[in-house]
């Protein structure tokens, strides 16, 4: 390793060969603003507004994009690198719709904290916004409000380098130039997953999820309205982060007390249709398996690959549209509980399913898409009536005026409220497989499945895709065909990941048995609906939390969960059963690719 | 006439099935019918295996490389400072009369597209245009009424 | 007239040899590193505008590693004023060419390309009956390099190496954050030359009549001989090639209507100088130049030529770094805001200090040169910007 010795602010320091100047900064706690940049993307240098003075020269560089050379002097906060930040923080503003109190994303926004820094004087410069721009509400998911786009080009590259979607790029030149879609269509005519982590990358309010709160507390508000709210696992180790709380704590028993607080009916949990996808899925898995090995059905696909992230599921039907036959026909979790929330639950609480409004607390953007798909009414309803963010939920809490850290804890209501350690671990990459694993080698050999703790760590991490393979030995009678037989599986998070997972199996040279693919970076605790900012380092917190939580547990093998033995016995029937097809399972469609 | 499927098989097998293929396709697309079609661009983003919007992003880029409907012959009027001093004015004046279409339009015969470019690198014979690639110098609202009633004889 | 120390000289247009790449050939028998050090001795500057001393580039590709490297000659010259290059294409390809093969015998470049600008596309079909003599004359000679033609689409950003690059490469012309330079990672990622048609050009002449006479050209800082291309207010608008260090009097009294009342020096990106200033150097410091010279009589409106420019700029900025898109557009409607007294006139230093910014933080010299012209037209004119 070759070091270089330069010289920061007046503070010498050594840095490894190819560190940039902002890099190098940081080491020193020399903080330098910037807006283009963002740790999981490229550099790109386009803003400017971590420009630098490196002494004996004229211009300053966007430390950034510059790497530290040898002797460098530089300055970070000369009068001359003040200035110059000042007036580029400035243009920013001239071209920005500056109408902050009435956006989403007033006071988490990062011009606006650079203005305020800066103390930028609105009226220095005229303003250049252009005018009569339209905001694109067409997507169910995402909203696009160019006025408020400072092209940064952050979502550009999240779209490419994270996703491999490429719905977004910059079109034209000049003052003209823009953030826009092919032709500039409405999002959704175009390929978006709706996965949001352009949202989640955006600076400012430009790209925000659409919000549903406003109809979700009028529900709350109607008399004759029984709400129902269920949330995903990852939305409570993170949630916390909007309300005050250190990265990765937990505020399970919190977040229920407020809902309950919020006025809402009746407060439960996605993570008991977790739980019941594992049953599904894995049952379908199986016959899968057994169609494949013991009869020699050359009409079934292998892998099976998961359905529960519906970015994902939009990127297979868009970019692999002739091998949706890889995917699970289960239904996720979210759209699960939906069709029972007016079924079952009707049913059982003996409430008219008309009346019943079933909301969903998502760490995702693609869920509001997933929510609104016209197949998911096999209750004969709407079967989701709403899909909010972590983020909305988290203003919602706001607006109720709740304290939220000094709620009491307490637990969610039943029915479907109940659930296992692998109905939480749904929400980090890796947490469908290793809870499937769990229940499909119990169901297979009567055992647990032969890892610590029940821990799979071979398919926990953050590598983009991870192999692993099981030797199935001392099967129960019935499933005497998988003796001997090594199920290899994988994970994939990351659409670009889930890109090279398609391409082999397109090839017809993937070796896997089972796959499971979610479409954000990290699984859902880095979602599109999570709280901003995101990096690395707060998935990993998150991530941290859920493993804590499941290990918090009592229960950590979904077929144990009583309540899902009660649904079978109950309601349901059978896994793979006649009402299990009509409300749990689903198909998919062919869509184009641009 | 060249199909774009052609187009596409001939420029990927000169450059590959590679990005830079992209430019080449699409000035041949240009060269063929004057702009680029939402389908065309589909098209070559299959076969490139990029994404629609890159292809989209980039033909915007460059202004030769329209992506909305154009006519058969279009015009371009230099407007850098030389050609403004030389009378470009008086030049597109002419050329709207002559044509009877604003800047930016395309007369309803689809012959004639009018349009404005930066500098041309005509400067010392200006005021100067171009139709479609063929260049036109030291212009005056008589020569332009000779040269676009030359252009329509030719049609007829 | 004793005192006009204007020299016109005639050597890039001068006839070809008697056979096809004579020079060429010749220059072939010749150790690589002695062509190299004779060019870094003629003191030839890339004639583009940016002026980065030629010999030296070509220094650099030849101690690349890389087995695959690119020969780019850039003919995007897209600044208005400019069509000297133009010229040389039409009337003297071959010397351009041979400057291409020369620096790919001495860099062990195998493959070229000449960035054509999309204007000048109807120059194709005689550029490539060119191509064919000078690819037949390659092989003949034994030098194993190709040249082709990539056709531009219309940026003039484009100009810029790296955008050029990018453009090439398929993308949008978005110039690159440097380093890397283009010598060590250009085209698709490999070692790249770009230099101007009319430095090529000048390249073979070199070759042809050696350092020491070339350098006795000019003066002792600015040596060779340059393009002009003169346009504007002047009965020799054109293409004219003149000995470096002449004062910009000498030039206006040459090239001048008689009238002229400022000099655009270097194109848009250039600087505007007032009769006042007419005694200083057409090349002055910093003030390097790619040969565009337009020139204003006492009719012009200096607010409207500053206009036209501005709206150029705020049209070509590639779009991507704030200062250049922005800031383009500020100062183009601050001029307007001015004049039509919606801002004082005191908001012109504003946007002179805004220019500046400008220049300290874009990304490419797109940005980085507005200030040149704004600045110089604004203090040099003010008056005219206001009433």
């Amino acid at each position: 390793m070759t070091t270089i010795k330069l010289k920061i602010d007046g503070h010498t320091i050594e840095v490894e060969k190819g560190t940039t100047i902002l890099e190098a900064a940081k080491k020193i706690n020399v903080k330098i603003p910037t807006l283009c940049h963002h740790e999981d993307l490229c550099v790109a240098g386009n803003c400017r507004v971590c420009v630098v003075e490196v002494k004996n020269r004229h211009r300053l560089e966007a430390s950034c994009a510059v790497p530290a050379e040898e002797g460098m002097d530089i300055l970070t906060n000369s009068a001359k690198v003040r200035n110059a930040r000042k007036d580029i923080v400035s243009l920013l503003v001239s071209e920005h719709n500056t109408q902050c109190t009435t956006c989403y994303r007033n006071t988490n926004c990062e011009l606006q904290d650079l203005a305020a820094e800066y103390n930028v004087d609105g009226n220095r410069f005229l303003s250049v916004l252009k005018p009569n721009l339209s905001i694109d509400k067409s997507s169910w998911s995402i909203e696009k409000d160019d006025s408020k786009c400072i092209r940064c080009q952050r979502c550009v590259r999240t779209c490419a380098e994270l996703q491999h979607v490429n719905a977004l790029t910059a079109a034209n030149k000049g003052h003209e130039m823009k953030i826009a879609t092919f032709m500039d269509l409405p999002f959704n005519e175009v390929v978006c997953t709706n996965c949001g982590q352009c949202v989640n990358r955006c600076p400012t309010g430009a790209l925000t999820e659409r919000r549903y709160f406003d109809q979700v507390w009028e529900a709350i508000g109607d008399p004759n309205k029984h709400v129902v709210m269920n949330t995903a696992p990852s939305v409570r180790v993170a949630l916390g982060e909007m309300l005050g709380y250190e990265v990765g704590t937990r505020v399970t028993g919190k977040m229920v007390t407020a809902m309950r607080k919020m006025g809402v009916d009746s407060v439960l949990d996605t993570d008991f249709t977790a739980d019941l996808t594992i049953i599904e899925e894995g049952n379908e898995l199986l016959t899968r398996l057994k169609k494949v090995v013991k009869d020699g059905d050359k009409s079934i696909k292998l892998p099976m690959i998961t359905s529960c992230s519906p970015g994902w599921v939009k990127f297979i039907e868009h970019m692999f549209p002739n091998h949706l036959g890889h995917l699970s026909t289960c239904k996720s979790p979210q759209q699960m509980f939906g069709a029972l929330a007016k079924t079952y639950y009707a049913e059982k609480k003996g409430i008219d399913p008309k009346d019943i409004v079933s909301v969903a607390i998502m760490p995702c953007a693609a869920k509001k898409y997933e929510a609104n798909r016209p197949e998911m009414n096999s209750s004969g309803y709407r079967d989701i009536d709403a899909g909010l963010t972590t983020r909305e939920f988290g203003l919602m809490i706001k607006q109720a005026g709740l304290d939220f850290k000094n709620l009491e804890d307490t637990a969610f209501d039943s029915i479907m409220g109940e659930s296992t350690g692998a109905g939480v671990i749904f929400g980090a990459t890796g947490g469908v497989m290793e809870a499937a694993l769990r229940t499909a080698y119990a169901v297979v050999t009567g055992r647990k499945v032969p890892f610590e703790n029940l821990n799979i760590t071979p398919v926990r991490g953050t590598d983009g895709i991870r192999a692993a393979s099981i030797k199935i030995e001392g099967c129960l009678p019935e499933w005497n065909f998988l003796e001997g037989v090594e199920l290899n599986v994988a994970v994939a998070h990351g659409l670009k990941n889930a890109r090279v997972i398609m391409d082999e199996i397109a090839a017809g040279k993937s070796k896997y048995h089972f796959i499971e693919i979610m479409a954000c970076p990290g699984g859902c605790i880095g979602g599109g609906g999570q709280p901003i900012p995101t990096n690395a380092e707060i998935r990993a917190k998150r991530t941290k939390a859920i493993y804590e939580e499941d290990m918090g547990k009592p229960i950590r093998m979904s077929h144990e969960n009583p309540e899902i033995t009660q649904i079978y016995e109950e309601f349901l029937g059978e896994p793979l059963g006649h009402k299990s097809h009509d409300l749990l399972h689903t198909h998919y469609q062919k869509r184009h690719r641009h | 006439m060249l199909e774009i499927s052609e187009i596409i098989q001939e420029k990927v097998a000169e450059h590959g099935r590679e990005r830079k293929a992209l430019l080449p396709i699409l000035q041949s697309i240009v060269n063929l019918k004057n702009y680029i079609a939402d389908k065309d661009m589909v098209q070559i983003a299959e076969a490139l295996d990029i994404s629609a919007a890159d292809v989209y992003g980039t033909a915007s880029f460059y202004s030769f490389l329209e992506t909305e409907e154009k006519g058969k012959y279009v015009i371009r009027v230099c407007k850098s400072i030389t050609c403004e001093m030389k009378g470009k004015h008086c030049v597109l004046k002419a050329l709207e009369d002559t044509l009877k279409v604003k800047l930016g339009e395309t007369t309803h015969d689809g012959l004639f597209s009018l349009e404005q470019a930066n500098c041309l690198g005509l400067c010392d014979v200006g005021p100067a245009m171009l139709i479609n690639e063929q260049p036109y110098t030291k212009l005056t609202p008589d020569s332009v009424h000779e040269i676009i009633t030359e252009y329509r004889n030719k049609v007829k | 007239m004793a005192n006009n120390q204007l020299k016109r000289v005639d050597i890039i247009f001068s006839p070809y040899s008697v056979a096809p790449y004579e020079i060429l050939r010749l220059t072939m028998h010749k150790e690589k590193s002695d062509v190299i050090n004779e060019l870094i001795e003629s003191g030839l500057r890339g004639r583009g505008g940016a002026g980065f001393p030629t010999g030296l580039k070509w220094k650099y590709l030849a101690a690349e590693q890389d087995s695959e490297k690119y020969i780019i000659c850039n003919a995007d010259e897209g600044e208005p004023g400019t069509f000297k290059d133009r010229k040389l294409l039409v009337e003297v390809p071959r010397k351009v060419f041979s400057g291409m093969a020369i620096a790919a015998y001495v860099t062990g470049a195998k493959i070229g390309f000449l960035y054509l600008r999309r204007e000048y596309r109807n120059l194709i079909p005689q550029l490539n009956k060119e191509l064919d003599i000078f690819n037949e004359s390659a092989k003949k000679f034994g030098l194993d390099f190709k040249i082709s033609i990539f056709s531009g689409s219309g940026a003039y950003v484009c100009g810029e190496e790296t955008a050029l690059i990018e453009s090439m490469e398929g993308k949008r012309g978005e110039p690159r954050n440097k380093p890397p330079f283009p010598i060590q990672n250009g085209y698709l990622g490999k070692p790249t030359l770009v230099n101007n048609v009319e430095t090529f050009a000048s390249t073979s002449m070199i070759c042809r009549i050696g350092a020491d006479k070339y350098k006795a050209l000019g003066t002792d800082d600015q040596h060779g001989s340059k393009l002009f291309s003169i346009s504007g207010d002047s009965p020799k608008e054109g293409v004219h090639e003149l000995e470096l260090g002449m004062k910009i009097s000498d030039f206006v009294e040459e090239f001048g209507d008689g009238d002229t009342k400022a000099v655009q020096i270097g194109g848009v990106a250039g600087f505007c100088i007032p009769r006042k200033q007419f005694e200083t150097s057409i090349i002055g410091e910093g003030n390097t130049t790619g040969g565009a010279t337009m020139i204003f009589n006492s009719t012009r409106s200096m607010y409207n030529v500053l206009h036209n420019y501005l709206d150029f700029f705020a049209e070509e900025s590639c779009g991507q770094c704030t200062p250049c898109r922005v800031g383009t557009q500020q100062l183009l409607k601050g001029i307007e805001a001015v004049k039509s007294g919606k801002k004082p006139a005191s908001y012109l230093d504003d946007l002179i200090k805004l220019s500046k910014t400008m220049q300290i933080t874009s990304k490419c010299g797109l940005g980085q040169s507005v200030t040149n012209s704004f600045a110089s037209i604004i203090e040099n004119f003010r008056e005219e910007m206001i009433y």
